[in-house]
C-alpha cells in the first residue's frame, strides 16, 4: 500500500507525462492524444510505485520484468514515463514520429531501453507476453509480464486465441491490463463493434479479472500488488480510464483517439494540466 | 558417378525420403544439443515431424491449438526471451494465416524465430487445393530480415534446420509432405545462403531449380545430355539472400536460365532469379512453376503431370530458351 504522500508523487509524475505527451504531439503534428493522457495514471503507478523490477540502467537484464505494449498507437505516454524513468534523455521526447528518431510512430522492439516489443497493427502484443511468460517458466526465472490491451484492440480475433492459451497454461506471472476507455477511432466501442459483457468473458477464458478506476492511483496500485499474490490463473486487470484524461475538452470525445491538438488547443491543455495538482487534491478530499 | 553433391543412387534407384522428416529429426539432433530451442505447433505435430521433438522434450514443446496467429506471437516472445523457436504448421496457415504476425511481431523486431512451413506445393495432393501452398515463397521473400530457404530433399533439410538455428533473425524454411528422392548425400556441402552447380560444366542453358523439382532438372539435363544439349544445373535453395555470384556467373557463361519449382511462377524462386537477371545481366528466362492457378486433389504424381513440373517440362523449357538466345 502506497502512503498519501507516495500517491500524490505519482500522480504528479502522471500530470508532468501527459503536459509531456502532449507537447510531444504538438510537436509530431499527428498522433493519439486520448488514449495516450487517459493510460498515464495506471503507467505512473506501474513504473513509480517501486512494484516494477526493472533498472533501467541495466534495461535488458535477464531476470527483469517485462512490459509489453499491445495498443502501440499509446506509445507518447510509454516514450515519456520510459524518459521520465531515466531511460533516455528527455530531450529526445520532442524526435517522436522524426526522421531518424528511436521514437517511431508505433514501438519498435528495442529501438529504446525498456521498448519490449513492437506493436501497431493490433492483437500482437499478448501472444509475444504469453511467449515471454512461457520463457520465465522454462527458466524458472521469477519476472512477471505485463502486457496493456486497448479495448477496442480486443475485436481482434488473435486476442482471444491468446487469451484461451493463457487462461489454459495457468501463467500466473502475466498481467494484462486493459484501459477500458470505451472509445476507438470510429466512435464509442459498444457502437463499433460490442466487447461487453467484458468481465463475463474474460471470466469465462480461465483468467482472474479484477475492475478498477483506471484514474485513480490508490486502486491501481492495490491491483498490482493484488496480483502478486494469485499462484494460479493470470489476471486482467479491466482499468476504466476517461480517454482524454486531464484535458476537459478532451476527457470522453472518441474524435481526440487519433487526432492531435493544434496550437491554440495545446496551450488551453497545458494550461489545464499545470492546475491539475489542484484539482486532484479537492477531489479526493 | 563421383559427384559428392549428388547421391550415387540417384541414377539408379533412388531412394524416397521425406523433406518434412528431415525437418523433424533436425529438430530432433537440435533439441539434444540446445537447450534453448523450443518447438511450437498448431495442432499438427505428427504431420509436421516435430513429434519426436515433443516426446524427447516434453518441456520444450508447445502446443497451441488451431491459433497459427497467437502462435507466431507466442514464438516472438519467446525468442525475445532467449529461446530459439520453431514455428510448425502447413504453410497455408503458416505463414499463411500469420504473415502479419511474421511481419510485424517477429521479422520487424529481427528475432530469431524460426518458421518451418510443412506441405508446400501441389505435391501436397489428395489434400487439394486448400492445403496446397503456392504462394509461400512470394509472401516471405518480400519480408525484411527474413531468411527464405527451400530444401531439395531429406538431408538439405534436416541440415537446413539445424543451420537455422545458428544464424541471426528469422528463417523460413520451406518443406514438402510426400517421400520424394533423396538428391544429395549426407556429407555434401550445404550451406544456407550458396547455391550448389550440382551437375556439370555445361554452356547451353543453366537450370536453376528449388525444391524436390531439383530432381526433376537433373533428369532433365540427363536427356537433354544425350541429345547433345550441355545443361549446367544450379540448387538454388536460398531463395533470400540469393546467391548472386552462382547465378550471374552461370546467367554469363550459359547465356540462357530456366528456373523450376513448385510455386506459383508470380513471386517465387525463379521472379527473384530475374529481378537479379534483368539488373545485372539480362538473358532469356523460361520459367516452370504453377502459372496463376489453385492445385486440386490428386495424387502429387498426377498434379506433377497435369501442372507440368516433369523433366519433360523442364527438357522442353530448355529448348525454348536456347531458341531465344541472341
Amino acid at each position: 500500500m502506497l502512503a498519501e504522500e507516495q500517491i500524490q508523487k505519482i500522480e504528479l509524475k502522471a500530470d508532468e507525462i501527459r503536459k509531456d505527451v502532449i507537447k510531444m504531439l504538438m510537436a509530431a503534428g499527428s498522433g493519439h492524444s486520448a488514449g495516450s493522457l487517459g493510460a498515464a495514471d495506471v503507467f505512473a503507478t506501474l513504473y513509480f510505485s517501486g512494484g516494477l523490477n526493472w533498472d533501467p540502467t541495466d534495461p535488458w537484464n535477464p531476470d527483469r520484468d517485462r512490459v509489453i505494449v499491445s495498443n502501440g498507437h499509446i506509445c507518447p505516454v510509454w516514450y515519456a514515463t520510459l524518459a521520465h524513468a531515466g531511460a533516455f534523455s528527455h530531450e529526445l521526447l520532442e524526435t517522436l514520429r522524426k526522421l531518424g528518431s528511436p521514437l517511431q510512430g508505433h514501438p519498435h522492439y528495442r529501438e529504446l531501453p525498456g521498448i519490449e516489443n513492437t506493436a501497431g497493427p493490433l492483437g500482437q502484443g499478448l501472444s509475444q507476453a504469453i511467449g515471454q511468460a512461457l520463457a520465465a517458466r522454462m527458466d524458472t526465472s521469477g519476472y512477471r509480464v505485463y502486457c496493456f490491451l486497448s479495448d477496442g484492440e480486443l475485436q481482434e480475433g488473435q486476442n482471444w486465441e491468446a487469451l484461451l492459451f493463457a487462461g489454459d497454461n495457468h501463467l500466473h506471472h502475466l498481467t494484462v491490463i486493459i484501459d477500458r476507455n470505451q472509445i476507438q477511432i470510429d466512435g464509442y466501442t459498444e457502437k463499433v463493434m460490442p466487447v461487453e459483457p467484458l468481465v463475463n468473458k474474460l471470466q469465462a477464458f480461465n483468467w482472474q479479472v479484477v475492475e478498477i478506476d483506471g484514474n485513480n492511483v490508490a486502486e491501481i496500485d492495490k491491483a498490482l500488488n493484488k496480483i502478486k499474490t494469485t499462484i494460479d490463473l493470470p489476471t486482467v486487470i479491466v482499468a476504466h480510464t476517461i480517454p482524454g484524461k486531464g484535458v476537459e475538452f478532451m476527457e470522453g470525445n472518441y474524435l481526440w483517439h487519433g487526432r492531435v491538438p493544434n496550437p491554440i488547443e495545446g496551450a488551453v491543455a497545458l494550461r489545464e494540466l499545470r492546475s491539475l495538482w489542484g484539482k486532484i487534491v479537492s477531489e479526493s478530499d | 558417378m563421383g559427384n559428392i553433391m549428388l547421391s550415387d543412387k540417384l541414377f539408379g534407384r533412388a531412394e524416397m525420403m521425406a523433406v518434412r522428416d528431415g525437418f523433424g529429426d533436425g529438430l530432433f539432433e537440435l533439441g539434444r544439443r540446445d537447450k534453448r530451442v523450443v518447438v511450437l505447433t498448431g495442432d499438427v505435430k505428427e504431420s509436421t515431424r516435430v513429434e519426436r521433438f515433443a516426446n524427447a522434450y516434453p518441456d520444450r514443446f508447445i502446443e497451441c491449438g488451431v491459433a497459427e496467429q497467437n502462435m507466431m506471437g507466442i514464438a516472438a516472445g519467446l525468442a525475445a526471451a532467449g529461446k530459439i523457436p520453431f514455428v510448425s504448421a502447413y504453410a497455408v496457415f503458416s505463414p499463411g494465416r500469420n504473415w502479419d504476425q511474421l511481419r510485424v511481431s517477429v521479422a520487424y523486431s529481427n528475432l530469431h524465430v524460426i518458421i518451418g512451413g510443412a506441405h508446400t506445393g501441389v505435391s501436397v495432393g489428395p489434400d487439394g487445393a486448400t492445403h496446397q501452398a503456392l504462394e509461400d515463397l512470394a509472401i516471405t521473400r518480400v519480408i525484411p530480415n527474413l531468411t527464405v530457404v527451400v530444401p531439395a530433399d531429406y538431408w538439405e533439410a534436416k541440415k537446413a534446420t539445424e543451420e537455422a538455428a545458428e544464424l541471426k533473425g528469422p528463417v523460413y524454411i520451406r518443406l514438402t509432405r510426400e517421400k520424394t528422392p533423396v538428391i544429395t548425400r549426407k556429407e555434401s556441402p550445404f550451406k544456407i545462403g550458396r547455391a550448389e552447380t550440382v551437375r556439370g560444366n555445361g554452356r547451353d542453358a543453366v537450370i536453376a531449380a528449388c525444391g524436390p523439382i531439383l530432381y526433376e532438372a537433373v533428369m532433365a539435363a540427363e536427356q537433354l545430355s544425350a541429345e547433345g544439349i550441355g545443361v549446367r544445373v544450379i540448387n538454388n535453395h536460398t531463395i533470400k539472400p540469393l546467391d548472386r555470384e552462382v547465378i550471374l556467373t552461370a546467367a554469363r557463361e550459359c547465356g540462357a536460365v530456366v528456373t523450376a519449382e513448385d510455386h506459383q511462377v508470380a513471386g517465387g524462386m525463379g521472379s527473384a532469379v530475374c529481378e537479379l537477371l534483368a539488373q545485372h545481366w539480362p538473358v532469356p528466362v523460361e520459367m516452370v512453376g504453377i502459372n496463376d492457378s489453385f492445385g486440386e486433389s490428386g495424387t502429387p504424381e498426377e498434379l506433377a503431370e497435369k501442372y507440368g513440373l516433369k523433366a519433360k517440362n523442364i527438357v522442353r523449357a530448355v529448348k525454348k530458351v536456347i531458341e531465344r538466345k541472341e
